[in-house]
């Protein structure tokens, strides 16, 4: 899968699980400040993703994940 | 399939029962079966007796085995749940055992074995549960605690140990899922006429009987309107609650 198809795939998860429009899921864009995501709607969205991706993900590589740019590298690091 | 109810209520919901092959959880089930919504079962030793017999035709109740000691189990129930009746919008997680000694006869074995299932295997259960309920932002979950978890019992340190971990369990969860319209409460049933309160003996029922101000044990269909209650729409906005069902026995704490 191309990096574009993958980041459009991921975008599609974060889209459906956080219930935001398209062009707020940019890399920079902050789960918390701009996507006014809560920790469950992390989890969710981790849970969407590992499946999406077939991969899995541990609690303690979420550590430090802020943006939506650093969670497509760790997801995209694993395909 | 969604039957509408002239009182407003929601039949046709998916509904799971653990532990309900007799007792309290089989009367849940009949409870939620008889409102119309599609009931499963799980069962660890027997499947519902009542299922040979006059419920044998029957369609909505599922049983599924299940050892809740088993993460696989719970898995595998959930999994056949959800390929026959779509997913559990109503989880009450009731099945529990006892191993009564005092605690200075009580082994290791005793121990985990009363803790793994009562309050480990609601862990379980309702991890597995939750997702499809946050992903769908609603859900009820219902733990079956026990009025020993308050008032505590000789010979039952273990049990009253699981028990009241999961009112602990139920109000955390209460706090976690809140946001996503999901309830978590607890019942808290006294002395109720089934297998395991038998298993109590006569003389200790009777001492017990002697402190409850309704004078009398609770049926488990008492206990099913308890639980029907919190996973109706009249208690939207009840969570995180403790209800007693136990004639007054241990009112106050």
């Amino acid at each position: 899968m191309s990096d574009d198809a993958s980041f459009d795939k991921f975008k599609a998860c974060a889209i459906d699980v956080l219930q935001v429009p398209p062009d707020k899921v940019v890399p920079e864009a902050r789960f918390g400040d701009d996507l006014d995501a809560d920790s469950l709607d992390l989890v969710e969205l981790v849970m969407a993703l590992e499946e999406a991706f077939d991969v899995t993900v541990d609690e303690s590589e979420l550590e430090g994940i802020e943006t939506v740019g650093q969670a497509y590298d760790l997801i995209s690091a694993k395909l | 399939m969604s039957i509408p109810r002239a009182d407003g209520g929601t039949g046709g919901r998916v509904v799971l029962v653990t532990g309900g092959s007799r007792g309290i959880g089989l009367a849940c089930a009949r409870h939620f079966q008889s409102l119309g919504d599609r009931v499963a079962v799980t069962y660890r030793t027997s499947p519902p007796a009542a299922l040979g017999g006059q419920d044998a035709q029957s369609p909505d109740l599922l049983p599924v085995p299940c050892d809740v000691r088993r993460p696989e189990e719970v898995e595998a129930a959930f999994a056949a749940v959800e390929q026959a009746l779509g997913p559990v919008e109503v989880l009450v997680a009731n099945a529990g055992v006892t191993k009564d000694t005092l605690l200075l006869r009580m082994s290791e074995e005793a121990w985990n074995e009363v803790l793994d299932t009562d309050l480990s295997g609601v862990y379980r259960v309702v991890r597995r549960g939750l997702g499809p309920m946050v992903r769908a932002h609603r859900g009820r979950i219902v733990l079956v605690s026990s009025v020993v978890a308050f008032l505590g019992s000789p010979g039952q340190v273990n049990y009253g140990a699981a028990k009241a971990g999961l009112v602990g369990l139920a109000r955390s969860l209460a706090r976690e899922v809140g946001s996503r319209g999901i309830t978590v409460n607890v019942v808290a049933p006294g002395v109720v006429d089934t297998d395991m309160i038998a298993s109590l003996g006569e003389q200790r029922v009777e001492q017990l009987l002697a402190m409850v101000p309704l004078s009398r044990k609770a049926s488990p269909a008492d206990v099913a309107g308890a639980v029907g209650f919190l996973a109706s729409a009249d208690a939207a906005y009840i969570t995180g609650a403790v209800l007693p069902v136990d004639g007054g026995l241990a009112m106050g704490m």
